[in-house]
């Protein structure tokens, strides 16, 4: 398998401090995938969003475009990649200049990779990219971003990045500061991308729910380790790892009948974590055994499409490739058209 | 002791406007609840639904251009609108306390965190000594989780979730009877959201006060409170017991805010709610809701519904009712209906 994008042992490291620690991932090439990556505040899910995106180098290990070092790109090279991977962020406020027009931040990659030869041909691209994400150009065209909701912002800055025709979309967050009755919305614009375009889509979350309802397959990261991966049908699921177990039943459903238990959850931030070479969550683990503090646990595969890196499963086989994806769920849906 | 059938909190025809260039909007449009000692009530709306005006309007910290234009906020039967200054600083923190949206940035950065819980103390119980006062902020920060030795801590030195807490300790300082949290997690992840939920919880067992929690997460309500009150452009559109108002909504408004949330058990289409609320300057005439309802008719266009009781303890503003004894099925939403209009 080719794949269109790879983390082959990916570390970063501040100092002191392991953002992300070992991280093997490759995405396929051939068939676009949508995979989630999920985690608290400072799980290191958005330093993954950034190495992938050619922001921030690794400290070890390599990020390869197409086979390619993202590090030591030619210019062509990079140019090519830039183009074809592209970011929607968080924050849909402060990625506009307040001054400039909508038109601006859709013009401005148009002339950039000059993709129209005529103003015209510019124009159309542009109504056509502001369609897919469902706004209506001659609504959205010649405002100013203040006129504009949160929501539509947000569909503006996927617009953009679909105007280019990428290869893969890095979505960190895209949502999280979206009303919740217009995140279907845009999250299902996102799968359409997906399945009409062709374009693979990682989406940097830590919402559970939409994650599981628009992606394949799911990494989970905890305090820059993988934790568990998988299909989300088996992660969301029915979680292994208890990380896993603790996010998922922390998720607020809308159903009575699966109200939160009283457990109390330790409050473990309150205390600072003990360092230790270990596992990253056993201070906070509820099944805690002694190895689990001085041994990182490998990759152990316990049932087929996932891993869970994780001693209550040392039973199980440990995965036979270092790479995450080894286990995940091919996509399953066709695409209708492929991508230019 | 407190009569637990007896409201503690009484809105009556609360309005709040906005005075803009093209007139009023209202933020808050006749909105009238009431609310029972120990009592859980969820306010859910989008943003510009009125849900945060309404939570500064319930402390009378509505500010300008924003100004009360109307009806009464009843706290144990006096009317906190129409307290002099002095009786409202001595009500507000003691008898009514207010969590805001993003605690995080209410507290003060340059000042350790039990002098900051002292200070509110003091404010209403000068007479209090140096060790009672020490005592009691370990008694509260215990009591929202927080270990003693946070107590000397600045801001920057805690996690967004412990700030949240720290700010919860300050609000039931004074033990209020009624405490209204703005949408108190919503820059938390969902592990600390739900630490941070069942403390609050805890604390208003603990202290037998009635919560007004305003959030657009109905989830997060549901797990919460006991009603249901749902806004819409600055109305209360539906309110109602949380089984009730999750099992069978009456409103078609709130039936969509229910299915914007999809479950972790079957993967099913996205449905948003599509287009987006008014202007407040600019009401469509009629219901407020009609240009997005799926279910709208002509006289939904002509008239604003009016909040009628459609179950038991159970009102919805809707035309549908009384003709319809339950919501009917909405129809299913194509692409083109989530298409937005700016």
């Amino acid at each position: 398998m080719s794949a269109l994008i790879e983390m082959r042992g990916v570390t970063k490291t501040y100092g002191a401090f392991t953002a992300l620690n070992d991280v093997t991932l490759s995405l396929s090439d051939t068939s676009p995938s949508m995979t989630a990556v999920a985690g608290e505040s400072g799980s290191g899910k958005t330093t993954l969003a950034r190495m992938m995106l050619g922001f921030i180098n690794p400290s070890h290990g390599q990020v390869l475009y197409q086979g390619k070092d993202v590090a030591r790109m030619t210019g062509a090279e990079q140019r090519q990649f830039r183009r074809e991977v592209q970011p929607v962020f968080q924050d849909p406020f402060d990625v506009f200049n307040p001054f400039y027009r909508i038109d601006h931040v859709l013009e401005t990659p148009v002339k950039r990779y000059k993709l129209a030869d005529s103003d015209t041909k510019a124009r159309a691209m542009i109504e056509d990219a502001l369609k897919r994400v469902g706004l209506r150009p001659q609504d959205t065209l010649g405002r100013f971003p203040h006129e504009l909701s949160g929501g539509q912002r947000q569909r503006i800055m996927v617009a953009r990045a679909v105007l280019l025709r990428p290869r893969l979309i890095i979505a960190d967050e895209p949502v999280s500061m979206v009303d919740a009755s217009l995140r279907a919305t845009i999250l299902d614009e996102l799968k359409t991308l997906n399945r009409e375009l062709g374009i693979s889509i990682v989406y940097i979350t830590h919402d559970l729910t939409t994650a599981f309802q628009i992606c394949d397959n799911i990494m989970i990261l905890y305090r820059g380790n993988v934790s568990e991966a998988g299909a989300v049908e088996r992660v969301i699921g029915a979680p292994k790892h208890p990380y896993s177990q603790l996010l998922v039943s922390s998720i607020p459903l809308p159903d009575l009948s699966k109200a939160w238990g009283g457990e109390e959850i330790p409050v473990s931030e309150a205390s600072a974590a003990r360092p230790n070479p270990g596992c990253k969550f056993a201070p906070r683990c509820p099944h805690v055994m002694e190895m689990c503090w001085d041994n990182l646990p490998p990759k152990y595969v316990p049932d087929s499409e996932r891993l869970a890196t994780c001693f209550l499963y040392r039973d199980a086989p440990v995965a036979a490739s270092d790479d995450v994806a080894s286990v995940f769920r091919p996509p399953n849906h066709s695409i209708t058209t492929t991508a230019p | 002791m407190t009569d637990k059938t007896k409201p503690i909190l009484v809105v009556e025809e609360l309005n709040v406007h906005y005075d803009t260039g093209k007139g009023p909007a209202k933020a808050v449009s006749d909105v009238s609840f009431s609310l029972l000692p120990g009592e859980r009530l969820g306010l859910i709306g989008e943003s510009g639904s009125g849900k945060t005006t309404m939570a500064t309007a319930l402390m009378r910290l509505t500010r300008a251009p924003g100004r009360i234009a109307g009806g009464s906020v009843k706290l144990d039967g006096r009317d906190i609108l129409k307290m002099s200054t002095r009786e409202l600083r001595e009500t507000r923190l003691r008898d009514i306390a207010l969590i805001p949206q993003g605690a995080m940035s209410s507290l003060n950065p340059v000042m350790r965190l039990e002098e900051q819980m002292i200070d509110a103390i003091v404010a209403h119980k000068p007479g209090m000594r140096r060790a009672e006062l020490d005592a009691r902020v370990q008694e509260l920060l215990k009591n929202v989780g927080l270990a003693p030795e946070v107590a000397r801590r600045y801001p920057h030195e805690l996690s967004g979730g412990m700030k949240q807490r720290a700010a919860m300790a300050i609000a039931t300082s004074l033990s209020p009877k009624v405490i209204v949290a703005d949408e108190p997690t919503s820059a938390l992840d969902v592990v600390v959201q739900r630490q941070v939920m069942q403390t609050l919880g805890r604390l208003q067992d603990g202290l037998g006060a009635a919560v007004v929690l305003i959030g657009h997460d109905m989830g997060l309500i549901a797990q919460f409170a006991d009603t249901v009150g749902v806004m819409y452009a600055g109305k209360l559109v539906e309110i109602g017991p949380v089984r009730q108002m999750i099992e069978s909504p009456k409103h078609p408004y709130t039936r969509l805010l229910v299915d914007s949330l999809p479950g972790i058990e079957v993967k099913r289409e996205l449905t948003g709610i599509p287009g987006l609320p008014p202007p407040l300057v600019d009401l469509p005439p009629g219901c407020s809701f009609n240009p997005r309802c799926p279910l709208a008719f002509d006289r939904c266009v002509r008239e604003t519904p009016l909040l009628q009781e459609v179950a038991p303890g159970q009102s919805a503003a809707c035309h549908l009712y009384p003709e319809h004894a339950a919501l009917p099925p909405l129809p299913p939403m194509t692409r083109a209906h989530q298409e937005l209009r700016p």
